[in-house]
């Protein structure tokens, strides 16, 4: 038994055992209470690793390949954890539901990719990267409208290929290497390197292959949105991190992701869509820090991809709250919500102000590795886009959200408080926002590499309070004159009058020729699709020209022809 | 453990059987057909098919406990030395077959009689059963023996029997009439060519014994005859095996026939008509000589690709469950003979594994089907609505075979999908890797669509309520030959040694263990 409690276990295991528990266990309250264990005792698992190292071999003679289950070092360390404690807030969050397919998939998912971050070789990365997309898509389609199930389809097919370009490339490489490990892999490796840098990419959603995330997340479950933000983003940010530190072409993309779903997170109306886009943007600066590839850069991104965890699971709980009690996260039907939902409200603008980096709170503490790996590298544009994308999170994600949620004009609504379970789950990922904040140290111990950086200086504190408050100066100074229509129904793009007065004009265009050129190659591709699907089921349909009864004649005559075809080939062969 | 199973099997069964298990395991469902014949009640008939093809699924153990023992062996009918009399010749490379036909004979007789009561007349049921046992001894000898021209006459022995098994459909679908005449006449075509090829084949060598033959094309291959006996037997083979574009005999015989046959079938027929390529490809013929090469390159992996897109999406576009099913068993033809094309050990050695596995999925499929169609008469894939709920148990089986069908890992299909890949990349294929991604593709789409209706659309409402299957409504027999091919298309997964161990005895013996 000793033995036993001394092996090392692989934290992943429970959580997945748990899942298969849930699945068959028909009793609501058993279900919810393996629900919030299993996180505790993956987390036993975790605390009693001593040692970083591989275990858990397996061979399989089937394959003729020895798999590494589960490798515990600097990297996969911090990312068990996050994923343990999403885990039991996620568990925490959903107590409410009686469902038994979203229990069971929420919890097989948040162990396939915890199981994921712990594989040591890419057969076990493949079987629980695709195994995240199995099990997640259940999360959309639960929703049960027409529009969900086919976002959940479009999602599907995304996933699948990314996997399935990720088992190609590991494939490859193993021609070229002889090795299955799952280790740096770099461009170098040609098409190989390529094939699983695009199937990564799909999971991180960079730019041009992000759709998946703002089509799907906002259609999915109250809960549903809620656990898909934690897991499957972050999971691609670790792979790349394992796989592609320090490939140069990742900063440019990484910059990208920050700064464009700033702009379109602005004119957006459903608010979890805005926190859909607003996971683009953290993402960025978590590759850009992998690009950047030095200790500080991949240190940077492990930390902000565990504040990010906590603050956008705070956010979208609270969101989660607020479409459970009103039905609706459109923006222009929410406001003065405080009133009846003060404490949400309340952990509401404690992620708010995580994400945009407020002294004292997380994304100040981690966001800060990453510029200064930025800058200590001296890419000073990259620099300034993610400074300038700093300030839009704190537009789109800082004052937008609570804003038109829970103050705004008053739309009447008169609800209850969220329930004690979502209350308490969003209690703890504030409190551990605001503890990451203020106990860096903790946080930057458990980094991949040791860290002495240290993120209180006057100057920082100081650049940063700079960018806050100018913005909320402002926005308090438009609110006082009378500028800021704030007692009409009004539509997103009135609140980011003010950042772009100078721009607007450009803006707008810019905006109106891209969704123009948009909606123009979209109606073109879908009419090429659709021209493509009606020729093919013309092809092929049981009624298309393929499935045609052939008379029996023309069939005998194919086989002489394929014959003739094959006679030739023999005699010409020499 | 396989071994230890074996070897205690033959120690319980007297000294002559296992003596003559060779013989026995082709003569005893040939004569039990007639005998099935007289017994002339269904179920009574029933219950000594199922007897007898226990008793050869027992006897094709015996022989893979010798093949485990010897390596191969030679049985000499009458002790006739093999270029005067016939000799049947067991090795890896068939035993695995035999041990497939054999047990999918009991698992699909088990799982049948449910409904075979229902689809065939009383009075034809005798006749089904005899013509049942028939079509297995032709499988069985095609695959034993080592005469060139018993591979004939075997060959004819299932077709025809087949035919008949396939019109008997017609009591429910008068289509299956059609369906049975045009197989008729294409699998005619296809044993005439056969056996042309074979008659060439004497000219040029004087021999029909197997073995004979080969020592005598060592010294002829570059004689015409030869070249001309090897295109045709080669596309005759290609016709009963359902090779693009010669397989337009098939979906409508599986969707059409009794429910019986279709499993029975699709688990078998085509995979014993491959076998015998591969046996003449490279076991008879020279895998090394030029125009074996060629014809491999020129027309076997063409058309295996072809097969592979362009039936995967005619089964993604089918409403007809069955013909679905057939159509995507055309495509995973096309793996098959996409792994033969390549003339490496290890594409033949992961072809063949395969053949095993997809016999193991499709089989589990089409009971799957054949029991929702007992149930509630289902034929199209918008019926499967709701069945996740209605019948949680069959569903699940149903599932985790079209899981193995895709190729998700955990399963089956994965291994061998994986071995198919991986030979083709070794082969500097990289197209065939391509097209085998491709393809999988297309596999998640049209079974995702079954999956789709049983898991996410609600069942249709009868008075305003669902009507829920009672499990006691679902006969035991036929669901538990379900649940064990499900089960083995998990349990292949991470013990594929028998398969596996098989496979690449045989295609080391083939091929030397090298490339061409």
């Amino acid at each position: 038994m000793t033995e036993l409690l001394s092996a090392p276990m692989n934290p992943a295991m429970a959580i997945l055992v748990a899942g298969l528990i849930i699945a068959a266990l028909p009793w609501h309250y058993a279900r919810k209470a393996v629900m919030l264990i299993s996180p505790f005792v993956a987390l036993f698992f975790w605390l009693k690793m001593s040692a970083f190292g591989d275990y858990a071999p397996l061979t399989l003679d089937t394959l003729g390949m020895s798999l590494t289950t589960f490798r515990f070092d600097g990297l996969s360390r911090i990312w068990g954890l996050i994923f343990i404690i999403a885990a039991f807030l996620n568990a925490l969050f959903a107590l409410h539901d009686r469902d038994r397919l979203q229990d069971t998939m929420s919890v097989l998912y948040g162990g396939a990719a915890m199981a994921a971050v712990f594989a040591g070789d890419l057969i076990t990365l493949f079987i629980f990267w695709e195994m995240t997309a199995f099990t997640s898509v259940f999360l959309i389609w639960r929703t049960g409208t027409a529009a969900a199930r086919n976002a959940g389809l479009r999602y599907l097919v995304m996933h699948i290929g990314s996997g399935v370009l990720l088992l190609a490339g590991a494939v490859l490489l193993h021609a070229q290497t002889g090795s299955w490990a799952f280790d740096h892999i770099g461009l170098e490796a040609g098409l190989a390197g390529w094939l699983i840098f695009i199937g990564f990419g799909i999971k991180a959603a960079f730019p041009l292959l992000h759709s998946w995330l703002q089509d799907a997340y906002p259609k999915a479950t109250i809960t549903g949105a809620v656990v898909l933000s934690a897991f499957t983003t972050k999971m691609a940010i670790y792979a790349l991190a394992r796989g592609y530190a320090g490939t140069e072409i990742l900063i440019y993309i990484g910059a990208i992701m920050a700064l464009f779903p700033v702009f379109f997170a602005v004119i957006e109306n459903d608010l979890r869509r805005v926190l859909s886009f607003s996971i683009n943007n953290q993402l960025g600066f978590m590759v850009v820090g992998i690009g950047i590839g030095t200790s500080l850069g991949i240190n940077g991104a492990a930390a902000h991809a565990f504040a990010d965890v906590l603050f956008k699971g705070l956010l979208f709980m609270s969101m989660g709250a607020v479409l459970y009690r009103t039905g609706t996260t459109k923006a222009s039907e929410l406001g003065g919500l405080f009133r009846s939902m003060p404490i949400t409200a309340f952990f509401c603008l404690i992620g708010a102000g995580s994400i945009s980096a407020f002294p004292l709170m997380s994304a100040f503490v981690t966001k800060a590795l990453i510029l200064a790996a930025v800058a200590d590298e001296g890419h000073w544009i990259i620099w300034l886009i993610l400074v300038f994308a700093s300030a839009g999170v704190l537009e789109h994600a800082g004052i937008k959200i609570p804003y038109f949620s829970f103050f705004a004009h008053d739309s009447g609504r008169r609800v209850k408080e969220a329930p004690w379970n979502m209350l308490l789950a969003m209690g703890i990922a504030a409190f551990l926002s605001v503890f990451i904040g203020v106990n860096h140290r903790w946080l930057y111990a458990l980094l991949p590499y040791a860290n002495d950086y240290e993120p209180y200086t006057l100057g920082h504190i100081v650049g940063q309070m700079q960018l806050l408050l100018a913005a909320i100066f402002a926005f308090a100074l438009l609110m006082r004159i009378g500028w800021y229509p704030s007692e009409k129904r009004m539509t997103i793009l009135d609140v980011d009058w003010f950042w772009r007065k100078p721009g607007k004009a450009l803006a707008q265009w810019t905006y109106a020729i891209i969704a123009r050129l948009w909606a123009h190659s979209k109606r073109g591709l879908l009419h090429t699709l659709s021209r493509l699907s009606s020729m093919m089921s013309e092809a092929f349909s049981p009624e298309g020209s393929f499935s045609r009864v052939i008379p029996t004649g023309a069939l005998a005559g194919s086989a002489v022809a394929l014959l003739t075809l094959a006679l030739l080939g023999v005699y010409m062969a020499s | 453990m396989n071994a230890l199973i074996v070897s205690n099997l033959t120690a319980l069964l007297p000294a002559w059987v296992v003596m003559h298990a060779a013989s026995l395991i082709v003569v005893t469902p040939l004569l039990s057909g007639p005998i099935a014949l007289i017994l002339s009640r269904g179920r009574l008939a029933w219950a000594w098919a199922l007897v007898i093809s226990v008793i050869t699924f027992a006897l094709s153990l015996v022989l893979y406990g010798q093949v485990l023992d010897h390596g191969s062996v030679v049985y000499a009918f009458g002790d006739w030395a093999p270029p005067l009399g016939i000799t049947y010749n067991i090795d890896a490379l068939n035993v695995l077959i035999l041990l497939l036909v054999a047990g999918m004979g009991v698992l699909s007789l088990v799982n049948g009689l449910p409904s075979v009561l229902r689809e065939i007349a009383p009075k034809d049921q005798a006749p089904f059963f005899a013509a049942f046992m028939l079509c297995l001894t032709g499988l069985m000898g095609v695959t034993i023996t080592g005469d060139a021209f018993n591979v004939f006459v075997f060959l004819e022995i299932s077709s025809i029997s087949t035919y008949v098994l396939v019109a008997m459909g017609g009591t429910t679908d008068r289509r299956a009439l059609t369906a049975s005449f045009n197989y008729l006449i294409l699998g005619t075509i296809g044993a005439t060519f056969f056996v042309i090829g074979l008659g060439l084949l004497y000219m040029a060598t004087g021999t029909l014994n197997m073995a004979d033959i080969t020592a005598h094309l060592h010294t002829h291959s570059e004689d015409r005859v030869v070249r001309a006996a090897f295109a045709f037997i080669v596309i005759g083979l290609g016709l009963k095996t359902a090779m693009f574009p010669l397989h337009t005999w098939l979906p409508s015989a599986y969707a059409y026939s009794p429910t019986i046959v279709g499993t029975f079938l699709a688990s078998t027929a085509t995979k014993v008509a491959f076998y015998a390529m591969v046996r003449f490809i490279l076991g008879v013929f020279d895998p090394g000589s030029p125009f074996s090469g060629a014809l491999l390159e020129i027309v076997l992996a063409p058309m295996a690709i072809a097969a592979m897109i362009i039936c995967s999406v005619q089964a993604l576009h089918q409403a007809d469950l069955r013909k679905l099913l057939a159509y995507s068993s055309v495509a995973q033809l096309g793996y098959m003979l996409l792994g033969l094309s390549m003339g490496t050990a290890a594409g033949v050695s992961a072809s063949l594994l395969h053949l095993f596995n997809h016999a193991l999925m499709k089989g589990a499929l089409f009971m799957g089907v054949g029991i929702f169609g007992l149930q509630y008469g289902i034929r199209q894939v918008q019926d499967l609505r709701g069945l996740g709920k209605t019948m949680p148990l069959t569903a699940a089986a149903f599932t985790i075979s079209g899981l193995s069908l895709i190729g998700v890992p955990l399963t089956a299909g994965f291994v061998s999908k994986f071995y198919l890949i991986t030979a083709a990349l070794e082969r500097g294929w990289w197209w065939a890797a391509a097209a085998i991604l491709a393809s999988s593709v297309l596999a998640i789409f049209y079974v995702g669509r079954m999956l789709e209706m049983m898991y996410l659309r609600e069942a249709p409402k009868a008075k305003g309520r669902t009507k829920k299957a009672k499990t006691g409504n679902v006969p035991l027999l036929a669901l538990v030959p379900l649940l064990i091919l499900a089960l083995a298309n998990i349990w292949f997964f991470f013990d594929a040694s028998l398969p596996k161990g098989l496979a690449d005895a045989a295609a080391t013996a083939l091929l030397g263990g090298g490339a061409l």
